[in-house]
């Protein structure tokens, strides 16, 4: 479904991103894991359009979205939830996933509002209130909401547990599961590598901006010289 | 008492317009970060066109949708023949970028139409006052003062509740994410443009009406109003700029009243010191918001 091929993406002169090539089938859910620095955001902001590449292709759904603009590979049916999740903290919780379902029909999004308020009820009872008000938890779950919004056929996460408490990085987890349930194909970025791999079909391995090993989660698990990488140092 | 009432209604006229010149900067300033010193052009442009239509026996009624229409597509080919290419530049090339076009259409309208101020006629009611009780109130300024809230209105209803006023909103909050949620980065920004430029029109209506000329260098008042009445809310916020449209109209006409006859032509630096103060004490401006990162 997602191919992408020879990614290079530089800051300047440095490289952030090298050669990186990986796919994804439909319905899997795919990780990305590496320590700080690696260029897991970099890659994903590379695919969703957000940064321009140096070099290489992806192809999504069949059709080149090489050098696209965000909009356009949104369109396609590729989303994003970006890390920092990104909401627009001025705007009410309806407001954020109205902007999410731009994309589509007055009357679908009318009917996507009341299917995000009965997966994530934590959203209903905010319904009306800035979303910078929320907690970094409730903020993560309205960043999810937003991009499920645009119905895309695959959707990445930048760092969905970042910064918070154990018990809603439950939550964050139980969700991918529940995602995962309706046939969505996910790709996650995630610093916690160990349970990263427990939940995800493959895996890909990011080091200093390359990819250095991939496989299945429990392969990944087993390899001790990818240990100090799943203990992100 | 009177007095002051009769001062808050010239205020509140005075500002008006000043809202919506500041509410124009700072819709294009929060979708691209621009500080326009290019919008009062949105008044000389059409000026220029009221003075052409005023020789040809155009009626006002005929001339302030001329007036509106012109000031939004001037809005639009100047974002498409200079803005567009600066695109994501730094604040400072937008802001020199700017600043040439509005030295550009100051030196055409010199070079093609001539220095002289030019005249045009204003409305026959435009000196007609109402009496109420002990108050002599403008007609001209009960109409700016309608004008704008039913504008003022109107645009609160776009932003709120269209699909383009969220869009707007978001990529003023956050351009990129804005985009990674299916916002088209060009139609928003040409909608921004067109927005700011519909405000400026109505306010050149009111802005041309008022001063009854039109010079190569007409625009550079309404754009320092704007600018300034803008800066003085917070610029990125529009409720802060429509208040900061205000605040500036009220302090002209209450200042100019308060102080003493021989230094009433003083009124203009004692608002500028006001100004300092204001930003010595809220740099951000009346509304500025802070923004923080919750976890």
């Amino acid at each position: 479904m997602l191919e992408v091929s020879g990614l290079t993406t530089t800051y300047g002169a440095i490289a952030a991103l090298r050669d990186a090539s990986l796919t994804v089938g439909a319905g899997e859910v795919v990780g990305l894991i590496g320590p700080n620095g690696a260029g897991k955001t970099t890659l994903l902001g590379s695919i969703a359009g957000l940064l321009p590449i140096s070099a290489g292709t992806i192809t999504f759904d069949g059709g080149d979205i090489t050098s696209t603009a965000p909009e356009k590979i949104l369109r396609s049916g590729l989303a994003l939830v970006p890390e920092h999740r990104r909401i627009f903290a001025d705007m009410t919780v309806e407001e954020n996933l109205k902007i999410g379902g731009i994309t589509t029909k007055s009357s679908e999004r009318a009917q996507l509002l009341d299917e995000m308020a009965d997966l994530f009820p934590v959203l209903r009872q905010k319904w009306d209130t800035p979303a910078g008000y929320m907690s970094g938890g409730e903020a993560q779950q309205l960043a999810i909401a937003r991009a499920l919004m645009s119905k895309p056929k695959l959707i990445m996460m930048d760092e969905p547990s970042l910064g918070l408490a154990p018990i809603l990085v439950d939550l964050v987890f139980e969700l991918l599961e529940t995602l995962r349930s309706q046939g969505r194909t996910i790709v996650v970025v995630e610093q916690n590598a160990t349970r990263m791999l427990e939940v995800a079909d493959r895996a890909y391995v990011l080091r200093s901006g390359e990819i250095v090993a991939d496989g299945t989660g429990q392969e990944l698990l087993d390899r001790s010289d990818l240990f100090d990488t799943f203990v992100g140092g | 008492m009177s007095e002051l009432l009769q001062n808050l209604i010239d205020g509140l006229g005075r500002g008006s317009i000043y809202a919506l010149l500041a509410l124009g900067v700072a819709v294009v300033f929060g979708i691209m970060h621009l500080l326009n010193f290019a919008h009062g052009e949105l008044i000389t442009i059409p000026g220029y066109l009221a003075y052409w239509a005023f020789t040809n026996d155009w009626t006002w009624w005929a001339l302030a949708p001329a007036i509106i229409v012109s000031a939004v597509l001037a809005s639009l080919v100047i974002e498409r023949i200079a803005f567009s290419r600066v695109r994501g530049a730094t604040d400072f090339t937008m802001l020199l970028t700017s600043f040439g076009v509005h030295f550009i259409v100051a030196a055409g309208f010199l070079l093609y139409v001539g220095a002289g101020v030019k005249q045009i006629e204003r409305p026959g009611w435009f000196a007609n006052t109402v009496s109420l009780g002990s108050l002599n109130i403008e007609v001209f300024d009960l109409i700016v003062i309608g004008a704008t809230f039913a504008v003022l209105g109107a645009t609160t209803w776009l932003l709120q509740r269209t699909m383009f006023g969220l869009a707007l909103r978001a990529a003023a909050s956050d351009f990129d994410t804005a985009r990674l949620m299916g916002v088209k980065s060009d139609s928003v920004i040409r909608g921004a443009f067109a927005l700011s430029g519909f405000l400026a029109g109505i306010a050149g209506v009111f802005w041309i009406m008022r001063e009854g000329q039109v010079t190569p260098s007409a625009g550079i008042n309404p754009m320092l109003q704007g600018v300034l009445a803008a800066l003085i809310g917070g610029l990125g916020s529009l409720r802060g700029a429509v208040l900061g449209g205000f605040v500036l109209g009220l302090a002209e006409v209450l200042l100019r009243s308060w102080l003493p006859v021989d230094i009433q032509n003083l009124t203009t630096g004692f608002v500028f010191v006001m100004i300092a103060l204001l930003f010595i004490f809220r740099p951000g401006g009346l509304l500025s918001v802070p923004q923080v990162e919750r976890v």
